[in-house]
C-alpha cells in the first residue's frame, strides 16, 4: 500500500470567520474502498466533500485527489471525481435523458457515445421506461438513483455521495445501496456521508466518525467496536451446562484470555484474538456441555454514539 | 473555453422552448404591430412632398393619443431583459443544479458567460427580427422603400435596443447573483425598471431642476431609460431638433448619420459601461462564491 491513495488529505482545515468548520482532517482512501463519513449534522462533512472537489478552498493543510491538488488543478480533479449533492435538483423541464446528456456534453463526451452510456446507466438505476419524461414528474427517490447515472456519465475514479439515502422509502435506499456496492466492485472508489447508521454499516468498508470538525475514529467498522467498546479486545460470550469453577479456571488460563465474567451459566470472555476454537475444545474436554458460543460484533450504533458521548 | 458553447447552447435551447420567451415574444410583436398599425393611420398627414426620411417615420409616428414604436421599445425593452436574466444564478441554486454543474469539468465562468452570451442573442434575435417585420410590412403599407441611410439609422436603432436590453439583462443577472431568492431578484430588477419609468414619465427631474433644463436633463441622464429613449429619437428623427433643448440649435437639421451618430456615441458609451459594470460585479461575485448545497 506504499503507492498513492486515492484521496489523501493532510492537516485540512476550513474555518467561516471564527468558527472552524473542518479541524486538521488527515486521512488516506485506497482505490475501491467504500469510505463512510458519519457524524451529526454540522461535522463538516459536506465541507470536506466540497474542499475535496475544489468547490470550496481549505484555509490550510492539502488534499490530493489521484494526486491532483482540488485547488490549484480543479478541472482535473472534476474530471475524473463525480458528485452527488445534498440537495440535488436537476432541470426540470428536461427529460432525464436530456439532463443526463446536458452533462455528458460538459464532460466532452461525444454524442453517440453518450446516447449509448446514457441508455446503460439509466438501466442500471431503473429509469428506462422514464428516460423520455420530464424530471418534474419524478418522485425524490428516481430523481436520487437520476443522480447516480449523473455522477456514473463520466466514469469516475472516485465519487462522492453526500446524504445519498436521506428522505428514501427503504426500497429506494436498497437499490442505491446495491448500485453503490456495485460501483465499489468496478474499483470506483466511494466516499458517502450519512447519519443514517444501518446503511454505512452495510456497504461500508471503512468508516471515519466526524465530530465538530474533528475526525475522531477511523477504521472498518468491526475495529472501531472493538476499540470503542470492548477497549480492544474482542468479546465472546459462552453458555455452558453447568458452568463449574474448574471450567472456569481452564478457560482463564488459555493463553490471551484477559478476562472473565460469569453471571449464571453464562461466561463473558475477554481476549486478544477470536480465541471460540480454544474455548471450545476446553468446555468439550471437560466436564461441562458447551450449549452456546457466540462472538459479540459491534453494531455502528453503539460505536457512533459512544464517540458522541466523548466528543 | 471549457464548457462554454455547451452552456450557450442549452441556454438558448432552454430560451426559446420556454414560456418566457412566448410571452416577451407576443407582448413586443403586439406592440409592435400596434404601432405599425398607428403610424399606417397617421403617416399621411405627417408626409409632405419635401419630406425626408419618410420610412423611418414607420417606427416614430405616433397619434390620436397612441404611441410610437420607439415608445413602446423603450418601454418594455427593459422587460425584455429582464425577463431573460432575472433568475439566471439563482435559480441554479435554489432547484439544486448548481452545485451539480459546478462539480462538472467547466470553469466557473463558463456558467455565467454561457447565460448572459445566451441571453444576448436570444434578445437580438427578438430585437431584429421585430424591426423586419415591421419594416417588411410598412414597405408593403406606404410602398416607399427605404434609402441607404435610413437602413443604416435603422441598424443603429437595431444596435442600440440591443445594448440597452442588454443592460437591463445584466442589471437582472446581478441581482440573480445577489439575491439568492428568484423573487427578490425579480422584484428588485422591475421595481428598478418601474422607478425610473415614472420618473421620467411624471418629470420627476423637471420638477427638481426647476427651470434649469440643462440640470433635468443631466438627472434624466442618470436613467438608462432617458439614455436610450433619447439616443434613439437622435437616431430615427433626424429631421427634428430632439435633445430636449440642450443641443445647438444651429446645428443644421437634419443631420448625416456620422453627425448622429457622434451626437449619440457617449449615450452609447454609457450604455455599454453601465453594462460592463452590472456583468463585472456580477461575475466577481459568482467567481467568488461558496458554492454549498444548502
Amino acid at each position: 500500500m506504499s503507492q498513492q491513495g486515492v484521496i489523501e488529505i493532510a492537516d485540512l482545515t476550513k474555518m467561516y470567520s471564527d468558527f472552524v468548520a473542518v479541524d486538521k482532517l488527515n486521512l488516506r482512501i485506497d482505490e475501491g474502498e467504500v469510505f463512510g463519513f458519519l457524524g451529526p449534522n454540522g461535522a463538516g462533512k459536506t465541507t470536506t466533500i466540497l474542499m475535496l472537489l475544489g468547490l470550496t478552498e481549505p484555509t490550510s493543510g492539502t488534499a490530493r485527489v489521484c494526486g491532483y491538488n482540488p485547488t490549484r488543478e480543479p478541472l482535473k480533479v472534476k474530471r475524473i471525481a463525480g458528485y452527488l449533492p445534498e440537495k440535488l435538483g436537476f432541470y426540470n423541464d428536461l427529460t432525464a435523458r436530456q439532463n443526463l446528456s446536458y452533462i455528458a456534453e460538459l464532460n466532452g463526451l461525444k454524442k453517440e457515445d453518450a446516447s449509448r452510456k446514457i441508455d446503460e446507466l439509466l438501466d442500471i438505476v431503473g429509469l428506462s421506461e422514464v428516460a423520455d419524461q420530464k424530471v418534474g414528474q419524478f418522485s425524490h427517490g428516481m430523481q436520487q438513483r437520476l443522480g447516480i447515472a449523473d455522477v456514473m456519465i463520466k466514469d469516475p475514479k472516485v465519487a462522492f455521495f453526500d446524504e445519498p439515502t436521506a428522505g428514501i422509502d427503504p426500497e429506494g435506499i436498497e437499490q442505491i445501496l446495491a448500485i453503490l456496492a456495485n460501483m465499489a466492485k468496478k474499483k470506483i472508489t466511494v466516499v458517502l456521508s450519512s447519519h443514517q447508521l444501518h446503511q454505512v454499516q452495510r456497504v461500508c468498508t471503512r468508516v471515519g466518525i466526524l465530530a465538530k470538525g474533528r475526525l475522531v475514529a477511523e477504521g472498518s467498522i468491526d475495529h472501531l467496536g472493538r476499540d470503542a467498546i470492548g477497549g480492544g479486545k474482542f468479546r465472546i460470550e459462552v453458555q455452558v451446562s453447568p458452568p463449574t469453577d474448574k471450567l472456569i479456571n481452564a478457560i482463564k488460563n488459555i493463553e490471551g484470555v484477559a478476562k472473565l465474567e460469569s453471571s449464571g451459566d453464562l461466561l463473558l470472555v475477554s481476549c486478544d484474538g477470536d480465541l471460540r476454537p480454544q474455548i471450545a475444545r476446553t468446555v468439550v474436554d471437560s466436564d461441562s456441555l458447551l450449549v452456546q458460543m457466540k462472538i459479540e460484533e459491534y453494531g455502528l450504533e453503539q460505536i457512533y454514539m459512544k464517540y458522541f458521548r466523548e466528543a | 473555453m471549457s464548457g462554454l458553447m455547451t452552456v450557450f447552447r442549452k441556454e438558448l435551447a432552454d430560451h426559446f422552448s420556454g414560456w418566457r420567451f412566448m410571452i416577451v415574444f407576443l407582448l413586443i410583436y403586439a406592440a409592435g404591430l400596434s404601432a405599425l398599425w398607428i403610424a399606417s393611420q397617421y403617416i399621411r398627414s405627417e408626409v409632405t412632398d419635401t419630406s425626408k426620411f419618410i420610412f423611418l417615420k414607420l417606427f416614430a409616428i405616433s397619434g390620436g393619443g397612441l404611441e410610437s414604436l420607439l415608445f413602446f421599445m423603450a418601454l418594455l425593452i427593459p422587460v425584455v431583459g429582464i425577463v431573460l436574466g432575472f433568475d439566471a444564478i439563482n435559480n441554479e441554486r435554489a432547484s439544486g443544479n448548481l452545485s451539480r454543474l459546478l462539480s462538472q469539468p467547466l470553469y466557473r465562468d463558463s456558467v455565467i458567460n454561457g447565460k448572459f452570451l445566451a441571453g444576448l442573442v436570444t434578445l437580438a434575435v427578438l430585437v431584429l427580427s421585430l424591426v423586419a417585420v415591421i419594416a417588411g410590412l410598412g414597405l408593403r403599407m406606404i410602398g416607399v422603400p427605404p434609402t441607404a441611410e435610413e437602413v443604416l439609422r435603422l441598424f443603429a436603432f437595431i444596435f442600440l435596443s440591443i445594448i440597452s436590453g442588454a443592460f437591463w439583462m445584466s442589471l437582472a443577472v446581478l441581482f440573480s447573483v445577489l439575491f439568492k431568492q428568484v423573487a427578490t431578484s425579480a422584484l428588485a430588477s422591475l421595481g428598478l425598471w418601474l422607478f425610473l419609468l415614472l420618473f421620467l414619465f411624471f418629470g420627476i427631474a423637471q420638477f427638481i431642476a426647476g427651470q434649469n433644463l440643462e440640470i433635468a436633463v443631466m438627472l434624466n441622464r442618470m436613467s438608462p431609460i432617458f439614455l436610450y429613449q433619447e439616443a434613439v429619437r437622435m437616431i430615427l428623427l433626424p429631421t427634428t431638433m430632439t435633445g430636449f433643448g440642450v443641443y445647438p440649435a444651429e446645428l443644421f437639421y437634419p443631420l448625416s448619420f456620422g453627425q448622429s451618430l457622434l451626437l449619440v456615441w457617449p449615450q452609447i458609451v454609457s450604455l455599454i459601461a453601465l453594462t460592463a459594470l452590472c456583468f463585472a460585479i456580477s461575475y466577481i461575485k459568482f467567481m467568488r462564491e461558496e458554492i454549498r448545497a444548502t
